[in-house]
């Protein structure tokens, strides 16, 4: 080929290639929306939806069940197409933004519980307030479940998973440090105890491990002061509240633990996958968490179910609910929300399909029993619910039993408001009890109480 | 000269100009090539950025004009102050540390006379993970309790360091992960520039006496001032975007002591859903570096390198 010809293809293919990002992400939604308008003219017009958080490649067996799932449910559904996109992670903060800017944002996309209420404020959801006389299954929801999803009176998504904060401990460490494993601890006293016979067991043994970078130091920070009957910020949203006894007592309590029993290994600025880690090796005692810690620790990280099991939250009279779920891109039509929540309905929030078609896990090998998911508390659905997952069980649900028991006494708690932020400033108070020795605690939480009025303040 | 240069052409008849077009489609169809290149996904996003830190957007609609509220919130961040002190302090570490070595393994490289080879491949092999890759690398070198200086310590019976988890050794830390992972291309290019001082200068100086010390304060820096000084000035503009070491390593701890201005730019727009508070701190971070970037195009032009 001629220089000069080579050239002019080279700069066409660059600039089609240019012109391709920008048309694609330019007219996606807006195509989307065109296509929706039109079929909202037409009744029972068909419609499509994309709908996030389809189980990756590399999960053949819960992939092929989202399959048969969208299959059964498009049967009564005809007019309905359901595109699931897989995902995994099912979101990471780098593409949730990138994806809304691009027009490349699901219809129903996942969220986690934390992000929720940045997503309302930002304006990045779609109301579904009046669309959800269509959704028989919201009256069974747990009014604190539905409020993740609300600001005011509006609502502006559906969980797919909730469960509260507890603890969750290493069955076998606890025997083989001499202590019972059905008597997990009952009070942070307990956990100082635990702690420090499981780290006596030798070099590299952690008694109580916890996060402090990243934001997840702040997040579990909350979770131990909710515990505590504590707060992060006052009832009006608009001031600190975490500079008091609560909040001082679960910054001491790491203090020793670190320093005097130290019980909680020389390495810190943990985060989300160290812990996840150290409990899959099966040298790490407990930590805050909750059933899905354990599920993720059997799934990625290579512990067994036999060795693990949850208690509740020591001395908790509150916790910190955690969960996922999805919401709808503002640009969807009416027709794509009320397809939306039939799917997610079928899909997550009926009894004995979907989600919770625990015979089918069973047949395919998945692990049932878990009490890792209560959306509906004891109405009859969640009492239909716990039965079913009992009838299927292939995990020892006794070793959950505490959690169980523990969680029936112990209301919860939402996050803060501009939760993300609050944790970022948390992670200095959590991060200096566990690298600093001589770490001024209430210095600390009064310097962290100023920064957190100051967020505050300029959102008010 | 420009006027020498340009004014043959003003007195060319159309049919040369087009003549002279014609001889340089190639060349201008190449440039465009290069342009719509530069313009899609280098100056369109700079500019993007630029509105971006003035605006107050969610995707979904259109973007508010905020003025100058994202860089009063930004400013008054308290994370702000420690992030711009990190950042100094972490382009001036990596000066002493990561200037200097790669200069001082090129010029032992270069008094090699066996192994050539195989040692610069050893020494641009960390080029050639993935920063990543090299990041959890040291945290495990890192790690205090069995990890591999620690270890070291304990052989040469010395007291181990917290490494990342003290305030006082976090950044240094960070700065010898940064060092290790870019110091091969610095050895390369620094090699190249001490293969091309001419011998001879070097045997007169041995002639007249000097020693290894000043033959390299006489001969090697004085003949690689021009490189040294270019690499100088790319250094820092490259240092003070460091980012994935304190993203993966630290997450900005303990007690903010690493958090940077780029890592607190990926808080403000990915964790707190703040693009315009992440706009306006990058807008911040590109002035200082253009005027790091204009000191570099003035001493490039001034010795035509």
């Amino acid at each position: 080929m001629k220089p000069r010809n080579l050239a002019i293809l080279l700069s066409a293919g660059i600039a089609f290639a240019a012109a391709g990002c920008g048309s694609d992400a330019g007219s996606t939604p807006d195509a989307k929306s065109s296509q929706g308008s039109a079929a909202s003219g037409a009744a029972a017009a068909p419609v499509t939806i994309t709908v996030g958080c389809k189980p990756p490649k590399n999960n053949p067996k819960e992939a092929a069940q989202w399959d048969a799932d969208v299959a059964a449910f498009q049967k009564p559904h005809p007019d309905i197409t359901v595109e699931g996109k897989d995902a995994f992670p099912c979101i990471v903060p780098e593409t949730f933004q990138a994806k809304l800017a691009g027009g490349e944002m699901e219809d129903v996309f996942y969220v986690y519980y934390t992000d929720v209420q940045k997503i309302i404020a930002a304006g990045q959801a779609a109301d579904i307030t009046p669309y959800l006389d269509s959704v028989p299954a919201l009256k069974n929801i747990r009014p604190d479940v539905i409020s993740v999803f609300k600001s005011g009176d509006k609502v502006y998504g559906l969980p797919r998973v909730n469960y509260s904060t507890g603890l969750v401990y290493n069955r076998k460490l606890f025997t083989q440090a001499g202590l019972d494993p059905d008597q997990p601890p009952k009070t942070w006293a307990d956990v100082q105890a635990a702690a420090k016979k499981i780290a006596a067991l030798g070099p590299g043994y952690v008694g109580y491990g916890e996060y402090s970078a990243g934001n997840t130091g702040g997040w579990h920070f909350t979770s131990s002061i909710y515990g505590r009957g504590g707060d992060i910020v006052t009832p009006d949203g608009k001031k600190a509240a975490f500079n008091s006894p609560q909040g001082k007592a679960v910054l001491e309590n790491l203090k020793q633990m670190r320093w005097t029993d130290d019980s909680m290994g020389t390495k810190q600025l943990l985060r989300w996958e160290d812990l996840m880690r150290m409990m899959g090796s099966g040298k790490l005692g407990m930590m805050i968490g909750a059933p899905d810690v354990v599920k993720e620790v059997n799934n990625t990280f290579k512990g067994k179910f036999d060795d693990y099991g949850v208690t509740g939250l020591p001395e908790a009279q509150y916790s910190l609910s955690g969960g996922d779920g999805y919401m709808f891109n503002p640009k969807a039509t009416p027709e794509q929300i009320k397809a939306g929540l039939a799917w997610l309905e079928y899909k997550f929030l009926t009894p004995g399909q979907g989600q919770f078609n625990y015979e089918r896990a069973k047949a395919d090998g998945l692990p049932v029993g878990l009490p890792d998911i209560d959306l509906f508390g004891t109405t009859e659905p969640g009492t239909k619910i716990q039965d079913l997952r009992k009838q299927f069980a292939t995990v020892p649900v006794e070793h959950f039993q505490p959690y169980v028991d523990a969680n029936a006494a112990v209301q919860f708690k939402l996050e803060p408001p501009k939760a993300q932020e609050i944790y970022a400033v948390l992670d200095t108070p959590m991060s200096a009890v566990l690298t600093r020795q001589d770490a001024n605690i209430d210095q600390l939480l009064s310097d962290a109480a100023k920064k957190v009025d100051n967020i505050l303040a300029k959102s008010s | 000269m420009t006027t020498t240069a340009v004014a043959p052409s003003r007195h060319r008849t159309p049919g040369a100009v087009r003549r002279l077009v014609r001889r340089n489609l190639t060349a201008y169809g190449f440039l465009c090539g290069a342009l719509i290149c530069f313009a899609f996904f280098s100056w369109y996003p700079m500019v993007r950025e630029i509105l971006l830190s003035f605006q107050k957007t969610n995707f979904v609609g259109p973007p508010e004009w905020v003025g100058l509220d994202n860089f009063r919130t930004v400013t008054e961040d308290s994370a702000f102050a420690a992030a711009w002190y990190n950042t100094a302090a972490f382009t001036l570490l990596a000066l002493v540390i990561g200037y200097a070595v790669p200069f001082v393994l090129a010029i032992v490289l270069n008094e090699l006379r066996h192994a050539k080879a195989y040692l610069r491949f050893v020494v641009y092999l960390p080029v050639m993970l993935p920063p990543a890759v090299a990041v959890l690398l040291f945290k495990w070198f890192y790690d205090p309790g069995p990890g591999l200086f620690n270890q070291i310590l304990a052989l040469a019976h010395l007291p181990g360091l917290s490494w990342l988890d003290s305030t006082s050794t976090a950044l240094v830390s960070l700065v010898i992960v940064s060092t290790w992972m870019n110091l091969g291309t610095g050895t390369l290019i620094y090699l190249a520039a001490l293969q091309s001082i001419p011998s001879e200068l070097y045997e007169a100086a041995e002639l007249d006496g000097a020693g290894l010390f000043k033959r390299v304060w006489h001969v090697t820096i004085p003949q690689t001032k021009l490189i040294l000084l270019v690499m100088l000035l790319l250094q820092i503009v490259a240092t003070m975007q460091v980012f994935i070491e304190p993203y993966l390593l630290t997450g900005g701890g303990p007690e903010n002591a690493t958090v940077t201005v780029a890592y607190l730019m990926y808080q403000y727009a990915f964790s707190f859903g703040n693009f315009g508070g992440g706009g306006a701190l990058g807008l911040m971070l590109m002035i200082v570096l253009m005027v790091f970037s204009a000191i570099y195009l003035r001493v490039s032009r001034d010795d035509k390198i």
